[in-house]
This record gives structure tokens, C-alpha cells and sequence, in this order.
């Protein structure tokens, strides 16, 4: 499943992984930025902006071909689009669409790749989002790996049942057992969280989660933050000036 | 001498009008270790949660002469540490090692003090390797292992297990035993793992219905309910 | 079935940058009522409820000709969790898939969340709300779903619309069509769900209170008005728009006057729930 690929990708070790996840997320807006803002000579800047983050996943030591296939789910989606806009007469657009919108997902998988998600999390906290919904994410996030596998063993058992009963089984029946599926599911999920939230009563919870570690900005977090974000300004400009 | 943990006519209904517990009485003295016997429903979950105030019947419950009551009750979780059945409902945090040291914070030790208690737990659990590993990505033995750190990091007087071994296989219970015997606590151990009951326990207790139906040795209580589950148990025989 | 998660890079910068901007005070607001004052023994539970929802994905539902659906679960936590919690939650679900599964963009990420975790769920808990508690029950929690998807995938058809992505008549009743089909899908699936829920844990389910909060109710009925707006919009002067956008594009060549008025528009008719909701919720606590 993605998110366990991605989860053990993220716990690498490489100077990208070590970057404070504060100068990640700086880099990643600028970049994400100067990509939604650009208009001109995106058949220059694409690939120019592509290698930048191809150089960065070859710095972070992950598989190159198999980060850039992941960042391929956009395509689906986006290639309908520039479908349609090739046929309604405009495929500069429908090309800018599938450029911009595979750069950014990409350039968010780099992040997400090389950042824990819970250290990620934490990292937002800077950009004013609500300490309560990071903390939601990372209860979300730590019990997609339970509930979902929960929600695997039900469909397989549905699927060895229904195997045999496909054939001649209504729709009607099929769709009131999955509804029943999620019923139990959902039933299950809240019991699940009753106990975690007794859990955490019984080690003597007052209210709020304390961080255990301070998040540390080194030198060389800045220096990273500085460069990552220059980096996709630079190739923009370099690249306007060009196509000028 | 005052007993650890001390239950009179405690009665347990739950919101959907179970009545999970009908009068139980029990009592838990220093240094001592107790099994809960008894089938599924029982209501033994039941009374492993009152005993810190994490549910609250009717009767009384003591510990430490203590009564459970709103004003004790963190004096209560911090004299009591439960383990509980689920070892993925109980590692909530993003690491082990801040997952152990969860209660400690909690207990207003600074974040030194409470990074290297949680770091001699985990060594007294034999996970200092995992401490900066997420939870999902343990084996059922390592994250019961973790699962007891966290509860040992606080020092509790009593220790009370609910059903540890049961996910895990025979060399995982094994080690667990091994782990569980060397830890100095009072204990109460909720299960149905005879052997893992043999080794660690000088009393037994049966629950059944909601109530203590009998106690006594471990021996005496298994053979008179028959609660052996292997094929050459006495029913069968007779 | 089909959702729309906008990725980044297709709405323009204005679309993007006000419905972030509108997004934000919106979820603080929603994060610090979920929270109960600044208690926050409620984030497991809704971070598990969200895990529940993509979870939820996995089953499917057989919809006919070989296709089938799944849940998208905006009304049902409404129902089950109210509709501020449900909010939350389904932030949380679009901030872990914008940054674990890269469906949806993070820019765009204030235009997913106002589309489907605010207007969305309230849109999803307004009939709800208002006849959960009658014999129109069957039919308010259908609707309620129905609403939550149809509400949430036209208000990302006219934003992008109003970032300028061209699209021709044909495709835009094509689109139509399909939220409706899975409008339905999620009302049939949400119905279904809360009744099977209903019949194993009856205390899950939240019985609508009589009257309801009328803030959250002023939002989600301006939420629906904000719809059924796009959709005629959309249906009835998808060229108009791109000549707006076309037109200010080409005289200045600025961002900023880029599909200005239309999105200008969009920043205003929030921002006036917004603030109605406020006062509102203010009145009623006088
Ligand atoms: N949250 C709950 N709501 C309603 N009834 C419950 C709840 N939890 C447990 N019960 C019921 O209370 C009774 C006692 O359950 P309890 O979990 O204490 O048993 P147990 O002895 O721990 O069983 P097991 O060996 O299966 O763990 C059972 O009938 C059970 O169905
Ligand atoms: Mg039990």
C-alpha cells in the first residue's frame, strides 16, 4: 500500500532526511509557488524545475524511477483536463496543467519522502495550523495502518463468501453486505478509540499532548532553507530571461 | 498491614444496561501476584478498569487504603498502571520512546528527566534498539514489550496485565514471562495461558458472571473448572 | 466515485490564494469548537473516525454494469459525530491525502477543504438537521449524502471554471450527470451504512437536537444556495466566464486581475456566511 512505501522511504538517513522539517516546507511553498505563478516558458521551466527535484531525490538516496512513478497518480486526472482543453482549442493550457500539477505533486512526495509524516506534522505547526487538527492528523495517520488492514481481513472474508455467491447474489444483497462491512467497521473504529482514549487517561493525560523534543533549527537547516528555496527562483528567472 | 488493592460488592452496569460486574470482592496484598481466570464476558476487563477509576461502579474500591474518587484518582493511575489487551490502542505516539515517556510528561517530569526514564524502561524491556521506531512497524512482542515500558517507566505499585500473551506466539510468551517475573510490582495478570500463569502466580481467582465464583491456587482453580484448554483435559476423560 | 480533489496547478492564483485564505480562519474556528475549550482528549476519536473513512474506501458497492462506488463519508460523520467535528475530520483526511497519497494539491488545498470539509458537510447535515427528526428521516439521510457530494463537486467546477479551464458545453453536462450519479451513490451508501449502524450501536448515531445550531445552519443553506449558483453559472455561461478571464488576461497581463471579479465573488459570498455564521452563533448564545 502507498502510504507504507512512502512511511519507510520517509525514515531514510541522508542530508535531506536530517533537514529540519521547518526549511522543507519553506522550500517546498516557494517552489510550489513559483510553479502555480509561472505562465511563460513552461516547456522550459518544466524540465528545468524537474531536474532540481530530480537531483534532490538522487541527494536523498531514494529509488528515482519508482518516486517518479508515484507522482504519476495526478496524471489521470489532469490528462482528462488537458484533454479538454486541447479540444476546446486551447492545448498550451491543457499542456500547463499536466506540467504544473505533476511538478507539485512531486515536489510534495520529495518532502513527504524524506520527512516523517508525524515530524512533518510538527512542522506545520509554524505556518499557524491549528495545533488540534495536527494532532487529529497524527492520530489519523497512526491508525490508518490499524484500520486498514482491519478493513482488509473484512473484504477478504466478504470476498471468500462472496465468491461463491457473486454470481446469482442480487446487487441489492452485495450492497446491503458491504453497507453491513462498514457498519461493523465503524462500530469497531469508535470502540478502538474509547480505549486509546482510556489509554491515555490511565498514564494520567491532563488535556494536552507535550512534544518530547524540541525541533532544533541548525545552521545548516538555514542554509538549506535558503538554497532550496532559491533554487526553483533562480531557474524561473534563468529560464524567463532566456525565452525572452 | 494494608492491602495494595482492596474491592467490596463492586457492581458494574454498562450504558446499554450489561451488567457486567454483580458484586465482586477482592483483595491484592504487597508482593503478591494474582491471575484472573475466567471465559470471555466475564466482566474481568471490566474490573481491571476500575481499579484506576477509568470506569466507577457501585461498592468500593481501594487502593492503597485510598479510596477511587474524583480527588485521588492521579494518585490512583499513578499507583496502578494497567497494560492493556490491545497493544495498538495503548501506543498511541508517533515513537516508542515518546510513547514511553507519554505518562512521564504527563507527570510533570521535564523532558531530560522523562527522555532518560523512558530510556531505562526500554532497556529494563530489552527495546532500547526500537526507541526511535514507530509503533506500526513492531511485531505483537515488541510492541507488548514497549507496551510494559510505558506502564514500568512510572513506577507503578501494582502492575496489572490484561490477557499480554495473547497475541503473541510461544517463544514471545515465553520471554515475556521471563520479563514480567523479573519486574518487582505487585501484579494482577488477566489470562488464559496456564503456563504463563504457573510461572509467575502463587494465588488464582475465577471469574464468572460478573462475579468472583472461586479462588485458590493456580492448580486447585484450573483443575476444578476444568479451565485446561489442551486435549487431555479432565472432561474429556470423564 | 468521482470526486473532485483539485491538484495544484489548475486553479489560478487568485481562486487559490483567497479560498486559502478563507479556508484558514474557517478550520481554526472548527478545531477550537471540536476541541471543547482546549481540551484535546477528542483527537483520537476523530483522528480514528478518519482513519475509518479511508479505510472505508477499501469495501465497495456495487453500483450496476460492472462499476462500483465507495464511500466518501462527509455526511455520515455529520450525522454520527455532528458537523463541526465532521469538518475536522475530513480536513485531516484531505491534508493526509494531499500529503501522503498526492490526491489533491496543497495549494489548492483551501479550495478542497472549503469545497468538501466545510461547505460540504454542512450542505451534508442541513436536511439532516431538519428532518432527522420526523418521519422524512429515510429520505433527509439520503439526501443529506446526496447533497454533501453534488454541494462539493460544483463548487470545484466553478472554481476551476473561474481559474479559466476551458470547458466546452458537452463536457460540463457530461460532468453534471456523473456528480449526479454519484450524488445518488453516496445517498444510497450513507443511508445504508447509518441504518446497519443503527441496528449494531444505536448511541453512535446522533439523534438530530430540535432546532439545531443555527449558525451551522445559516452556513450549510447559503452553502447549497452557493451550489445551485454554480450550477447555473456553469451550465448556462461557461464562455462568458472564459471571456471575462480571457479578456483581463490578456489586457494587463497581471495575476491580479486575472478571473478578479468572478473570484472576487466567490471570497465575498464566504466570507458573508462566514460572518453571518458568526453572528448567529453569537445571538444565540446571548
Ligand atoms: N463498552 C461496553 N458496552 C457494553 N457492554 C460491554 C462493553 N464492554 C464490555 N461489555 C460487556 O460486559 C461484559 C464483560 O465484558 P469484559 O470485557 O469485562 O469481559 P472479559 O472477561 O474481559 O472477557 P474477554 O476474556 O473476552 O476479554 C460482557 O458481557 C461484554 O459484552
Ligand atoms: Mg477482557
Amino acid at each position: 500500500m502507498h502510504h507504507v512505501v512512502l512511511d519507510r522511504w520517509s525514515r531514510g538517513n541522508s542530508p535531506v532526511h536530517r533537514r529540519d522539517p521547518r526549511a522543507k516546507i519553506l522550500a517546498l511553498a516557494v517552489f510550489l509557488i513559483a510553479v502555480a505563478t509561472a505562465h511563460r516558458a513552461l516547456l522550459l521551466l518544466a524540465p528545468g524545475l524537474l531536474l532540481l527535484l530530480a537531483a534532490t531525490l538522487i541527494w536523498a538516496r531514494l529509488p528515482l524511477a519508482g518516486v517518479l512513478a508515484r507522482a504519476a497518480v495526478v496524471v489521470p486526472f489532469a490528462g482528462v483536463f488537458a484533454l479538454i482543453s486541447g479540444l476546446a482549442g486551447d492545448p498550451a493550457r491543457g499542456l500547463s496543467l499536466m506540467a504544473k500539477s505533476y511538478l507539485s505533486a512531486l515536489a510534495v512526495l520529495v518532502v513527504g519522502a524524506t520527512t516523517p509524516l508525524p515530524a512533518l506534522l510538527r512542522g506545520f505547526e509554524m505556518t499557524g495550523v491549528p495545533r488540534f487538527l495536527l494532532i487529529v492528523g497524527q492520530f489519523l495517520y497512526r491508525y490508518l495502518f490499524v484500520i486498514s488492514e482491519e478493513a482488509q481481513h473484512m473484504r477478504k472474508a466478504a470476498a471468500a463468501r462472496g465468491a461463491a455467491a457473486r454470481d446469482w447474489m442480487a446487487r441489492d444483497l452485495r450492497f446491503r453486505a458491504a453497507a453491513g462491512a462498514l457498519g461493523v467497521l465503524f462500530a469497531r473504529s469508535h470502540a478502538r478509540a474509547e480505549d486509546i482514549h482510556r489509554a491515555m487517561l490511565s498514564r494520567g493525560f491532563v488535556g494536552h499532548f507535550q512534544p518530547l523534543e524540541p525541533i532544533r533549527f541548525r545552521r545548516s537547516d538555514a542554509a538549506f532553507a535558503v538554497l532550496a528555496s532559491l533554487a526553483p527562483i533562480l531557474v524561473r528567472i534563468a529560464v524567463e530571461r532566456a525565452a525572452r | 498491614m494494608t492491602p495494595l488493592i482492596e474491592v467490596r460488592g463492586l457492581c458494574f452496569r454498562y450504558e446499554d444496561g450489561t451488567a457486567a460486574l454483580r458484586g465482586v470482592d477482592f483483595r491484592l496484598d504487597p508482593g503478591e501476584t494474582v491471575v484472573l481466570f475466567g471465559p470471555n464476558g466475564s466482566g474481568k476487563t471490566t474490573f481491571v478498569l476500575h481499579l484506576n477509576g477509568l470506569l466507577s461502579g457501585e461498592g468500593t474500591v481501594r487502593v492503597c487504603g485510598l479510596p477511587v474518587d474524583k480527588r485521588n484518582i492521579p494518585e490512583i493511575r499513578r499507583k496502578v498502571g494497567i497494560v492493556f489487551q490491545d497493544s495498538d490502542s495503548q501506543l498511541f505516539m508517533p515513537t516508542v520512546l515518546e510513547d514511553v515517556a507519554f505518562g512521564l510528561l504527563n507527570r510533570g517530569f521535564d523532558r531530560a528527566a522523562a527522555i532518560s526514564r523512558a530510556q531505562a524502561a526500554l532497556a529494563t524491556v530489552g527495546m532500547s534498539a526500537a526507541a526511535s521506531r514507530a509503533p506500526y512497524h513492531l511485531s505483537a512482542g515488541e510492541k507488548k514489550r514497549v507496551a510494559v515500558a510505558g506502564i514500568v517507566a512510572m513506577e507503578p505499585e501494582v502492575l496489572v496485565l490484561d490477557e499480554p500473551t495473547a497475541s503473541l506466539d510461544p517463544p514471545g510468551q515465553r520471554s515475556l514471562a521471563e520479563l514480567v517475573s523479573h519486574l518487582p510490582q505487585a501484579k494482577i495478570l488477566v489470562t488464559h495461558d496456564i503456563p504463563f500463569a504457573l510461572a509467575l502466580c502463587q494465588r488464582a481467582v475465577f471469574f464468572q458472571g460478573g462475579v468472583i465464583a472461586a479462588e485458590g491456587t493456580v492448580e486447585d482453580i484450573v483443575s476444578r473448572f476444568d479451565w485446561d484448554f489442551s486435549f487431555g483435559g479432565s472432561k474429556l476423560r470423564h | 466515485m468521482y470526486t473532485v480533489h483539485i491538484p495544484d496547478g489548475f486553479l489560478s492564483t487568485p481562486v487559490w490564494v483567497s479560498l486559502d485564505a478563507a479556508a484558514a480562519p474557517a478550520v481554526a474556528w472548527m478545531s477550537r469548537r471540536a476541541q471543547r475549550g482546549f481540551d484535546q482528549a477528542q483527537a483520537p476519536l476523530l483522528g480514528v473516525m478518519g482513519a475509518f473513512v479511508f479505510a472505508a474506501q477499501m469495501v465497495n458497492f456495487p453500483v450496476g454494469a460492472g462499476t462500483t462506488g465507495h464511500l466518501l463519508g462527509g455526511a455520515l460523520l455529520a450525522m454520527t459525530l455532528g458537523p463541526v467535528s465532521a469538518s475536522v475530520v475530513m480536513t485531516g483526511i484531505l491534508a493526509i491525502q494531499a500529503l501522503v497519497f498526492q490526491d489533491g494539491g496543497l495549494l489548492a488545498l483551501g479550495a478542497n477543504v472549503v469545497n468538501m470539509a466545510v461547505l460540504g458537510v454542512l450542505a451534508g447535515y442541513l436536511p439532516y438537521a431538519l428532518w432527522g427528526g420526523t418521519r422524512w428521516r429515510k429520505v433527509s439521510i439520503f439526501a443529506g449524502g446526496a447533497l454533501s457530494v453534488l454541494v462539493s463537486a460544483v463548487l470545484a467546477l466553478s472554481e476551476l471554471l473561474f481559474s479559466g479551464v476551458r470547458m466546452p458545453a458537452s463536457v460540463l453536462s457530461v460532468s453534471l450527470v456523473l456528480f449526479l450519479v454519484s450524488a445518488v451513490l453516496e445517498g444510497a451508501i450513507t443511508l445504508a451504512v447509518l441504518e446497519s449502524l443503527e441496528r449494531l450501536q444505536p448511541r453512535l448515531v446522533r439523534q438530530p437536537e430540535a432546532g439545531g445550531s443555527r449558525a451551522v445552519g445559516v452556513v450549510a443553506v447559503v452553502a447549497v444556495l452557493l451550489a445551485s449558483v454554480g450550477v447555473l453559472f456553469a451550465s448556462s455561461a461557461p464562455d462568458a466566464i472564459q471571456q471575462i478571464t480571457h479578456q483581463s488576461a490578456a489586457g494587463t497581463g497581471t495575476w491580479l486581475s486575472k478571473s478578479g471579479a468572478g473570484l472576487a465573488g466567490i471570497a465575498l459570498i464566504y466570507g458573508a456566511c462566514l460572518a453571518i455564521g458568526r453572528v448567529a452563533s453569537r445571538n444565540r448564545s446571548a
